[in-house]
């Protein structure tokens, strides 16, 4: 990454268009890395028609762009950080040295996302039901402090750090979606950004400080709320770890991380499934500090990676999401120093020539994916720990066995105590 | 690029009016065919790109959510691709690209749509601020830019006739189209209704339920496949920004500049003659004359004669569209892919009822927007190089 600019994310901006938004932020990640629309070899970009309220509303952002003479181009129906993922694929192939990535999201542009954001939902099943906007969310929270792995307490401390508002103050507002309250939610807002990733030398020559893209990942969850746990978030723990193993460090070893959190309870619950120790989380002030919609998690790309650029950080670790409740995860590792300062990877040789061998083959072909694999409920787990540290994976193990002592006295208890009343009644008849 | 790509699994779904299954079964149908096809299970499968034309189409919001379960997809990357009509063609070369990169072993490409959920027309022609409200729909913007094809080429009005007919002839011959009339003739499509002038109802594509997917994957596990691959040749996409009056819509640079691109990796330097048969994206007859132009396998203004001399029916020299194409079923977030998914069927061997025999070089082609995006592959029987 050589270059990245946003627009300030305000509450509302009634005064632009899409391709008004985005203009200026292009010129000033171009104007900072010394480059032109003419020098970028790729584009890709992020946004949502539902928000726009219109389809094909990213037509409108290319204006921005100028698509002409023809480019190269492709676009997410997503958050703009998986556009910034396709990007960096896109690089790896050599057809190219720079690719520019931008994220247009108005969150403040549906008249109520109450009727938006359930339109995500199975549209059979689930979306019948109308949970308004923060519903899930709300469900998740409550799973987390029903397995003692939170309180509200904890809730108003993540926000007053946030906010510079005293914790007991907080704790008296009203609930919004029980246990979360309006300072728990990320306020809706407008906002662009925009990166400029370049391969190798071309990325030394724009810039003496680029943040190198170590690795990256993306995973998905089931759709169904009722069948996940929801006090966990293995589709992030799987991201981490596959962008620990490109990367060549751990997301434990993380200075700075730009967690994609529109909720104050995902915040413990990510740096537990990732691993932070003494990460700085969102020196950016986070999506809690404004919500622009599907910019949200490109902006965490870009704040991870600012830091690395101004050399405060040697490495950083941004996330982003989609879906209710964490179902959709990225994480991307970024770093001072490219993976191997030596030998710099020429994306012009094949892959395996600069690549450790488990990066070229991710997996053997014969061997089965591991499937993802509920927690047991009635499992205890550490706050902080993620969720698979109390959890055997071995699926043929019967569930008895991975239960502690109590649970199983209680679950025989309770068919005993049910009895005791069908054979009173019995005796009164 | 890393090395040969191939295509190895092909599945799809019946187009058609689909009220009696939900998105996601309509998608696993074509899941579970492309997996069948190439004997893999989900397992097997190291990421998911699914592509889908607008969501205000039919109400659901970032499906690959929802169809997390039904892809397969739970546990692994997941991209939504959303490039106007052209989405297939751009998800199809962005699980390649996944291949190539090395971030993926083999990739499952899926794309449908299901039009019958929604209203196509009514989500295409919503009222925009500072703009005309014209509610014209896709063929009401396409018509002028046809006219003036016609004004440039000298075409006779019966060329777009005629290719209505040939793709519902084509289309009796695959089991998976929406409209099969093996029984069209010229003189129905002249009679019936005029929608758009000269579009005719008979000259547009339907509306759509369907689904389609490809597995992609590298030359070693390519070569393991049980059936015969497609080889990726070449393959290549180009957008064009849509306003502004230099552009030229009835021969778009952008579609020209994909399709040298991709001739150029393949090593075509004449692709009439070196292509065997083309899937290109039709929606209304008389893009058939106007593709083949754009994409290089006719000379400009010269894409009507081509017609005119049965050439691109079904038993000339370069069949168009021996599936029925988009003509005969247009599940849009679908109907990109299944020109690049023909493609490889036909140079598989593997396209039954509608093979052209003898068929080794192919292109899918996919076109979206205001023609301003476009995507081409050239697949092959023979590895490439």
């Amino acid at each position: 990454m050589v270059s990245f600019a946003q627009s300030p994310c305000v509450p509302a901006d009634r005064e632009h268009d899409m391709a008004e938004i985005v203009l200026p932020v292009i010129r000033e990640a171009l104007d900072a890395c010394g480059l032109t629309r003419d020098d970028i070899d790729f584009f890709a970009s992020g946004s949502h028609d539902f928000y726009e309220g219109r389809t094909f509303s990213y037509i409108e952002s290319l204006d921005a762009v100028g698509a002409w003479p023809p480019i190269s181009e492709s676009h997410v129906e997503m958050d703009a950080a998986w556009a910034f993922a396709e990007a960096w694929a896109w690089l790896q192939l050599g057809e190219g040295q720079t690719a520019m990535v931008y994220g247009i999201g108005r969150s403040s542009l549906a008249a109520d996302l109450d009727q938006i954001l359930p339109a995500q939902l199975d549209p059979y099943l689930l979306a019948p039901l109308r949970p308004h906007r923060d519903a899930l969310a709300g469900l998740q929270a409550r799973a987390l402090i029903d397995a003692g792995l939170l309180t509200e307490r904890q809730l108003a401390e993540i926000v007053s750090r946030y906010k510079d508002v005293a914790v007991d103050k907080l704790m008296d507002a009203p609930h919004v979606a029980a246990p979360l309250r309006a300072h728990d939610i990320a306020p809706p807002g407008d906002a662009a950004a925009v990166i400029v990733l370049a391969a190798g030398d071309t990325a030394r020559r724009l810039t003496a400080h680029p943040a190198w893209v170590r690795g990256l990942d993306h995973r998905m969850e089931t759709h169904y709320p009722g069948v996940r746990d929801l006090t966990c978030s293995p589709s992030t723990r799987r991201a981490g770890e596959r962008a620990a193993e490109l990367a060549g460090f751990a997301t434990a070893d993380v200075q700075v991380a730009e967690l994609h959190t529109e909720y104050s309870y995902q915040e413990p619950l990510l740096v537990a499934e990732l691993g932070l120790k003494n990460a700085e989380v969102n020196p950016s002030g986070g999506p809690l500090a404004g919500w622009p919609a599907t910019a949200t998690g490109l902006i965490r790309i870009g704040e991870a990676a600012r830091r690395i650029m101004d050399g405060t950080t040697g490495r950083a670790l941004a996330h982003a999401t989609n879906g209710p409740a964490l179902q959709h995860n990225l994480v991307c590792l970024l770093a001072a120093q490219p993976r191997d300062p030596g030998q710099p990877r020429d994306p012009g040789q094949p892959r395996d020539a600069a690549q450790p061998p488990e990066a070229a083959q991710p997996r053997e072909p014969e061997q089965p994916r591991e499937p993802e694999q509920p927690r047991d409920a009635g499992q205890p787990r550490e706050p902080g720990q993620p969720c698979d540290a109390a959890q055997p994976r071995d699926a043929a193990q019967p569930r008895d066995t991975a239960q502690p002592p109590e649970a199983a006295q209680a679950r025989d208890a309770a068919p005993a105590r049910d009895a005791a009343p069908a054979r009173d009644a019995g005796e009164a008849r | 690029m890393s090395g040969p790509l191939a295509v190895i699994g092909v599945g799809q779904s019946v187009q058609a009016k689909r009220r009696e299954v939900t998105i996601g079964a309509l998608v696993r149908e074509a899941v579970d065919e492309a997996l069948a096809d190439a004997e893999l299970g989900f397992g097997d499968i190291d990421a998911v790109v699914l592509s889908k034309t607008p969501d205000l189409f039919d109400g659901v919001m970032n499906p690959e959510l929802y169809l997390a379960d039904a892809m397969g997809a739970v546990g692994l990357p997941v991209t939504r691709v959303f490039t106007g009509g052209s989405v297939g063609g751009h998800a199809a070369i962005f699980g390649a690209h996944l291949v190539a990169a090395g971030l993926a072993r083999r990739v499952l490409v899926v794309a449908y749509s299901k039009e019958s959920e929604g209203n196509f027309t009514w989500a295409l022609s919503r009222g925009l601020p500072f703009s005309s409200h014209l509610g014209a729909g896709a063929g009401g913007h396409f018509a002028p830019v046809i006219r003036e094809y016609i004004r440039r080429s000298g075409a006779p009005e019966h060329i777009g006739w005629k290719v209505a007919v040939n793709h519902r002839h084509n289309a009796a011959r695959n089991p998976y189209a929406h409209i099969r009339r093996a029984d069209l003739t010229v003189e129905e499509v002249r009679q019936s209704p005029m929608l758009w002038d000269p579009v005719r109802y008979l000259e547009s594509c339907p509306s759509s339920d369907g689904s389609c997917a490809i597995v992609v994957t590298g030359a070693e596990l390519a070569r393991r496949a049980p059936r015969p691959p497609a080889w990726i040749h070449g393959m290549a996409w180009r957008t064009e920004t849509g306003h502004f009056a230099g552009r030229d819509e009835v021969n778009p640079q952008a579609g020209r500049d994909c399709a040298a691109d991709a001739y150029r990796q393949a090593g075509i330097a004449d692709p009439a003659r070196e292509i065997d048969v083309a899937e290109l994206y039709i929606p209304y007859s008389w893009y058939e004359p106007m593709w083949l132009e754009n994409t290089g396998l006719a000379a400009e203004h010269d894409g009507w004669r081509l017609v005119d001399a049965d050439r691109t029916a079904f038993g000339g020299d370069l069949p168009v569209n021996p599936s029925g194409g988009v003509l005969s079923g247009n599940p849009t977030g679908a109907t990109g892919l299944l020109r690049f998914a023909e493609a490889a069927l036909q140079v598989r061997g593997l396209a039954g009822e509608h093979q052209v025999p003898g068929a080794r070089r192919a292109v899918g082609h996919a076109m979206g927007g205001a023609s301003q995006f476009h995507a081409l592959w050239v697949v092959g029987s023979e590895v490439p190089g």
